[in-house]
């Protein structure tokens, strides 16, 4: 069946968080809030995070792989090219010293978390993208967008939700 | 004191930093055509240091490193200020930070870029610079990673890499703003690159914040083991000067101390030249202006400590060495170093200086002056009094071809920072329209509160 996409601009964030819970509470048919709802907003809002639920974050995982695994990588390769450095006079000292070699895993355990939760951030926030089926520039300015994916039957409820709720304007588009 | 207004509206925020991306005050064209030249004349003196050898900077046994190495550190130490106060500011939610850290972490990331500079500089025969990487070849030979001199590769580039990613990451929002008002031309495909198709979508925002704050999590411990290790490239050797216990705290004081100072200089440059009064407020520059005075104190402390451990070590030759840099060839440097770096902050102790700006901006270049002298001060007098006796004589001048280079360093760097500001937008608008959402919501329940404790007392007149 054919989707279509509204997507509602506000200027208050008090009236945004109304719809928001009205379109979570409702249970209108064709539309379903956890999948079909994404909010845009100018900044980071904490409140978002509160009205929408608990989505989980999992940048931490890449971050903690990335880490552990470059240290590690960093140590066994310094270790492999100390042990296989014959020309090198060792002088009864140890082939694989451990102070200075950890010195070099610390700066790959880092140089590892911070490349790899780089990498995991754009997984995790669906980056690069491509522009969303309607978009408004006001969303990187100060208003708050409420982009939804509904069936036809739905959109026209949803589109009076939005107005009653003094949304600025409306963009529609039919989807695919 | 005037600080950024609550109610500034936001779309304004967007105008104003854009604005500075396309007319700022004809003083930036001025700064750019000045660093162009200065960086011309470094380049000139480098094409002829490149042609007839290291003798032209007036390098000899022992004096190997002369300015091209207190000059690395001094980039180096530039550099800490901006990402690492950005990163610990942003964990502690020091909302003040939001209109400056963008330009602090610019710094940063192109004082490193200078900084390595001269590590190729320095070696005379820049075509062999490859010998300091560590990658498999055919002679089977691998550098020493028992060496200082490979941490601090291996350091500066992590820390390079990272604070360019720290950089880029905190500026896509704005770089989606940027793409969102450009009409046409090279910039909005740019913008539209770089901003890699960021929406602000609920998903973005909370997989970014967790990214920001993962990020200045690890350049904390990061930017202290630069610097620490840049300093046993000094301190674990057995020269005099340079084998003393405290060197790595004490680096890493300095480092801070000179980026705020730098802080401090750009800031008010920048405000000047892109009309940003409204966003660097003289609030911010006070708050930066005491954090800098702490910083020396701390410094100066450190200072002492290694004085201390020279003459009360019982080592002969620290203690000659001490006496040396006090009465010496060098002693002019060494008086300055210690007016400049110890002396010169207490200006910031006075309240009316900490906002008055022709007056910060000479102390923070008087700062700067004394933590480069500092930095030359580590290096040359223990290469002119070192255990050898044939060395004790030897005071070494560096040669206009270094002082050439040194200055070409500040213009490359001057020209990188100019630049970046003119296409970057070099305040965070997001950052700065989060801060001021805060502190209206801060503003509304305090008024609440005050409202209903009015009504209250009302309520118990009236009973």
């Amino acid at each position: 069946m054919s989707k279509r996409h509204l997507l509602a601009l506000f200027t208050n964030f008090d009236e945004a968080e109304k719809v928001v819970t009205e379109l979570r509470n409702l249970g209108i048919n064709g539309f379903n809030a956890e999948k079909d709802m994404i909010v845009k907003s100018p900044i980071e809002h904490p409140e978002v995070e509160e009205f929408l639920g608990n989505r989980p974050v999992r940048v931490q995982w890449f971050t903690l792989f990335g880490a552990v695994v470059m240290g590690f990588l960093m140590f066994w390769l310094t270790s492999a090219a100390q042990g296989n450095f014959f020309a090198q006079m060792k002088g009864g000292k140890p082939i694989v010293p451990f102070p200075p070699n950890f010195v070099l895993t610390y700066e790959l355990f880092i140089l590892g978390g911070v490349y790899i939760t780089v990498l995991g951030f754009l997984i995790c926030a669906g980056l690069p993208a491509r522009r969303s089926p309607l978009y408004s520039a006001k969303v990187s300015e100060d208003q708050i967008g409420i982009l939804v994916q509904s069936e036809e039957s739905a959109s026209v409820t949803l589109k009076s939700i939005f107005t009653r709720h003094q949304a600025l304007e409306i963009q529609e588009e039919a989807g695919k | 004191m005037k600080d950024i207004r609550e109610d500034i509206a936001w779309a304004k925020i967007n105008t104003d930093v854009l604005k500075s991306l396309e007319n700022p005050r004809k003083l930036y064209w001025v700064i750019l055509f000045i660093a162009v030249a200065v960086f011309g004349v470094g380049v000139g003196c480098e094409v002829y240091q490149y042609n007839m050898g290291l003798g032209v900077g007036n390098f000899d046994n022992p004096h190997m490193w002369g300015l091209y190495i207190a000059t690395f550190i001094f980039w180096i130490g530039m550099s800490h200020s901006g990402t690492l106060l950005s990163a610990i500011l942003h964990i502690m939610h020091a909302d003040w930070r939001k209109p400056i850290y963008r330009f602090a972490e610019a710094m940063t990331t192109f004082s490193l870029m200078t900084a390595g500079l001269f590590v190729a500089v320095h070696l005379g025969r820049i075509w062999q610079i490859y010998f300091a990487l560590p990658y498999p070849n055919m002679r089977q030979v691998w550098p020493n990673f028992q060496s200082p001199l490979l941490w601090d590769a291996m350091a500066i580039f992590t820390y390079l890499s990272s604070s360019i990613l720290f950089l880029y990451v905190g500026m896509i929002p704005d770089l989606a703003i940027c793409r969102d008002n450009m009409h046409s031309g090279w910039r909005k495909k740019l913008y539209a690159v770089l901003s890699l198709g960021w929406e602000g979508t609920d998903r973005q925002w909370r997989n970014f914040r967790m990214t920001y704050l993962t990020i200045a999590c690890f350049l904390i411990p990061l930017a202290v083991s630069v610097h620490s290790i840049v300093s046993t490239d000094f301190a674990a050797s057995q020269q005099p000067g340079w084998h003393i216990t405290s060197f790595p705290p004490y680096f890493v004081a300095g480092a801070l101390y000179s980026g705020c100072a730098a802080i401090i200089t750009l800031f008010i440059i920048l405000r000047y030249v892109f009309k940003f009064e409204e966003y660097m407020t003289k609030s911010i520059l006070k708050k930066v202006a005491r954090l800098t005075f702490a910083i020396a104190m701390v410094w100066t402390y450190l200072k002492w400590v290694e004085f201390a451990q020279a003459w009360f070590g019982h080592n002969a030759h620290d203690q000659h060495l001490l006496i040396e840099k006090a009465t010496g060839t060098y002693a002019p440097f060494w008086w300055m170093m210690n007016f400049c770096a110890s002396v010169v902050p207490f200006m910031l102790v006075f309240k009316r200086f900490q906002t008055n700006i022709p007056v910060l901006f000479a102390v923070s270049l008087l700062l700067n002056l004394g933590m480069w002298l500092e930095r030359f001060m580590i290096v040359a007098p223990t290469f002119a009094d070192g255990f050898y006796p044939w060395t004790w004589d030897h005071n070494q001048w560096p040669s206009l071809v270094q002082w050439g280079i040194v200055f070409g360093s500040f213009g490359w760097f001057a020209i990188l920072f100019m630049l970046f500001c003119k296409i970057f937008p070099s305040v965070s608008m997001y950052e700065v329209k989060e801060m001021v959402y805060h502190r209206s919501l801060e503003t509304k329940k305090l008024q609440a509160l005050q409202a209903a404790g009015e009504l209250a007392a009302a309520g118990k007149g009236a009973h």
